[in-house]
């Protein structure tokens, strides 16, 4: 039999990570994405390897599959990762009261954690707000954005995966009974507008799954969440430096390079393709930023942005929606065979979702192939340029 | 935010084998935000057929860089007012010393297969590259941490350089300050690829590089220190000891 044909739609983190599981598992596969690679919420993530710690309180399913993740991909794709750890760090009583919390959602989730008396935080990091309470050491890291998303890529391409960059999907191609057998695209390097025909089509868009499955006569129900990021000029902290308290706005500092990243905030919008910055929000994470990180005032800013999470809720908004991922088979939820959605999520986890998806993909053509992407180390990101 | 200023974009187009040729867009803007937010909005508003690279829009992916007014720069962390005033024109470009892809982007393969033929690491020790302001020096125990490198393989140096324009041979600037980064350490080969026609000695010193580099890397200092360590390891061999 010939390898089954699967059409994946976007080439951010779960395009990725789906190109390469599928490729392992033996399928042909084509990544069609309107951009370059990661050019969405992806590439414009702070960057957070995630021990798990922020969502170990309230949403410990997240939390979970955020340090079992994270210790894999320190393992399969070291060369694009800070594997430097964290800090959680309380400055207020209430910070100290959500401390109890925390330390019983670490123990929970497995999230290993130590506790720290300030002066040895301040030791390690000699620039915290010197009136720190408390500090715990949890094994966050940073990574580099389209470097991690490059190195599933070019392991995918390795395996024969083909990438169709600037390819816009403007249609999906639909049996007589409205099932989904491939897509129309429209490359925008050339200008040319083509037909591609797939055993399955994967809608890995994220924030944007709404417009592919609408193209169906399908539905998720995705809320697009975007928040602000701050880069600063100066490199003050060598680890993730996390406040200890309930997700907030600017309740993070991330170094990566000679830089820090401030996030960030939450709020919805209905147009996805241009989000532009609100001002207030710049000296919000200035302020928040600068009450774990005084330096951070005399630092300069080094470049604003936003970046739309996929946050998946009905009836619930912002924070409180868990930051867990799911996929859709349109065919049980509106009867349209032959398109699967996987959104949600967060770039730590890209490799569960795609694991995930390939699994639906896989029941629904009968594939007995297992996921094997756990124990594969990843190709460098420059082989994605190096490769054919 | 408030877009009180009006600049004319004026951007270079260029699909398949059709010739190239200019586009212009009229925009509102605001002059604190970046060259790149301004190309992203015409793709998003006026011309969905725009092609353009990018992926972090905070310079540590290295993915924007194009040439600016006929300066390279890494568009995502330069503000609209830094280079051009209200009411003025923006010219846009394709970096130059790669081959246009489409429009904005340009194919860097080339950069990169470079990269990993002198053996640049992408992630080290912290002490190795260290960082200028004195308060962000790392206590001494994390030293040994490691940090992503400076170079983002943006090609702005390679763009830049007159002596990448004469050769596409030329390994260029970012790759000769890889092989620097990584050191020769006596690795024989790594020592023939750069101490070549097409290496460290082709450099004329232009110092465009580090004028364009939005790393800190510094290319042209490297290149000059690589130069330092091939006469090294020559008079190391003549010696017999290399």
């Amino acid at each position: 039999m010939d390898k089954p044909h699967a059409i994946i739609i976007g080439a951010g983190f779960t395009g990725v990570a789906t190109a390469h599981d599928l490729a392992l598992r033996g399928f042909d596969v084509t990544v069609v994405e309107r951009g370059p690679i990661a050019n969405g919420t992806s590439g414009r993530t702070h960057g957070l390897l995630h021990s798990g710690g922020r969502y170990a309180v309230k949403d410990q399913e997240s939390a979970i599959e955020c340090i079992d993740e994270n210790m894999i991909l320190r393992k399969i794709v070291p060369q694009v990762i800070e594997p430097n750890g964290g800090l959680f760090i309380a400055l207020t009583e209430s910070d100290l009261e959500y401390g109890e919390q925390f330390i019983e959602g670490c123990e929970a989730c497995h999230i290993p954690i130590e506790e720290l008396k300030p002066q040895q935080a301040l030791k390690l990091e000699p620039n915290l707000n010197p009136r720190l309470l408390a500090a715990f050491t949890i094994p966050d890291g940073t990574f580099d954005p389209l470097r991690l998303a490059l190195s599933f890529a070019a392991t995918a391409k390795s395996n024969g995966a083909r990438f169709h960059l600037y390819t816009e999907v403007e249609g999906l191609l639909l049996d007589g009974q409205g099932n989904v057998v491939g897509v129309k695209t429209w490359d925008r390097k050339t200008n040319q507008r083509g037909e591609l025909r797939a055993d399955i089509v994967v809608n890995a868009t994220g924030a944007w799954a709404g417009e592919i499955t609408e193209m169906a006569g399908a539905s998720v129900p995705v809320k697009p969440t975007p928040g602000i990021m701050v880069a600063y000029d100066q490199r003050l902290c060598q680890r993730a430096i996390n406040r200890l308290c309930p997700p907030s706005d600017g309740d993070i500092i991330l170094p990566q390079r000679r830089m820090m990243v401030v996030g960030t905030t939450s709020f919805e919008v209905t147009d996805l393709d241009y989000v532009p910055v609100i001002e207030e929000q710049i000296e919000l994470m200035l302020e928040r930023g600068a009450e774990m990180v005084p330096g951070i005032r005399q630092a300069k800013v080094r470049g604003v942005y936003m970046a739309t999470r996929p946050l998946i809720g009905a009836g619930v908004t912002g924070r409180s929606i868990a930051r867990t991922f799911k996929c859709y088979d349109h065919k049980a939820s509106d009867n349209v065979d032959g398109l699967v959605t996987i959104t949600g999520g967060k770039a730590t986890t890209l490799r569960a979702m795609a694991e995930a998806t390939a699994n639906m993909v896989c029941a629904k053509l009968g594939v007995t192939a297992q996921c094997s992407t756990k124990d594969t180390p990843l190709l460098s990101y420059r082989q994605f340029y190096a490769l054919p | 935010m408030i877009n009180e200023w009006k600049i004319t974009l004026k951007i270079y187009r260029q699909k398949g084998q059709e010739p190239p040729h200019y586009d212009t867009f009229e925009l509102e803007v605001n002059p604190d935000e970046y060259v790149l937010d301004a190309i992203e909005r015409v793709w998003a508003f006026r011309d969905r057929s725009l092609t353009f690279a990018h992926a972090c829009h905070h310079s540590t992916c290295g993915a924007c860089g194009m040439r600016v007014n006929d300066v390279e720069k890494l568009t995502c962390i330069t503000p609209i007012r830094s280079v051009v005033a209200n009411g003025g024109v923006l010219k846009v470009d394709p970096m130059r010393n790669f081959p246009v892809v489409s429009d904005l982007v340009v194919d860097l393969g080339s950069l990169y297969q470079r990269m990993d033929q002198v053996g640049h690491r992408s992630v080290l020790p912290l002490g190795e590259e260290p960082a200028p302001h004195p308060a962000a020096a790392p206590a001494p125990e994390d030293l040994q941490a490691l940090r992503l490198a400076d170079c983002i393989e943006c090609g702005l140096c390679i763009s830049a350089c007159p002596v990448a324009t004469t050769t596409p041979a030329y390994l260029g600037p970012a790759v000769l300050a890889g092989a620097q980064q990584h050191g020769l350490n006596g690795d024989l080969k790594l020592l023939e690829l750069v101490d070549s026609d097409s290496g460290v000695w082709r450099c004329h010193s232009a110092f465009e590089c580090t004028a364009v580099c939005p790393s800190n890397v510094d290319p042209a200092r490297r290149i000059m220190d690589l130069r330092r360590q091939v006469i090294g390891a020559r008079i190391a061999r003549f010696f017999g000891r290399g």
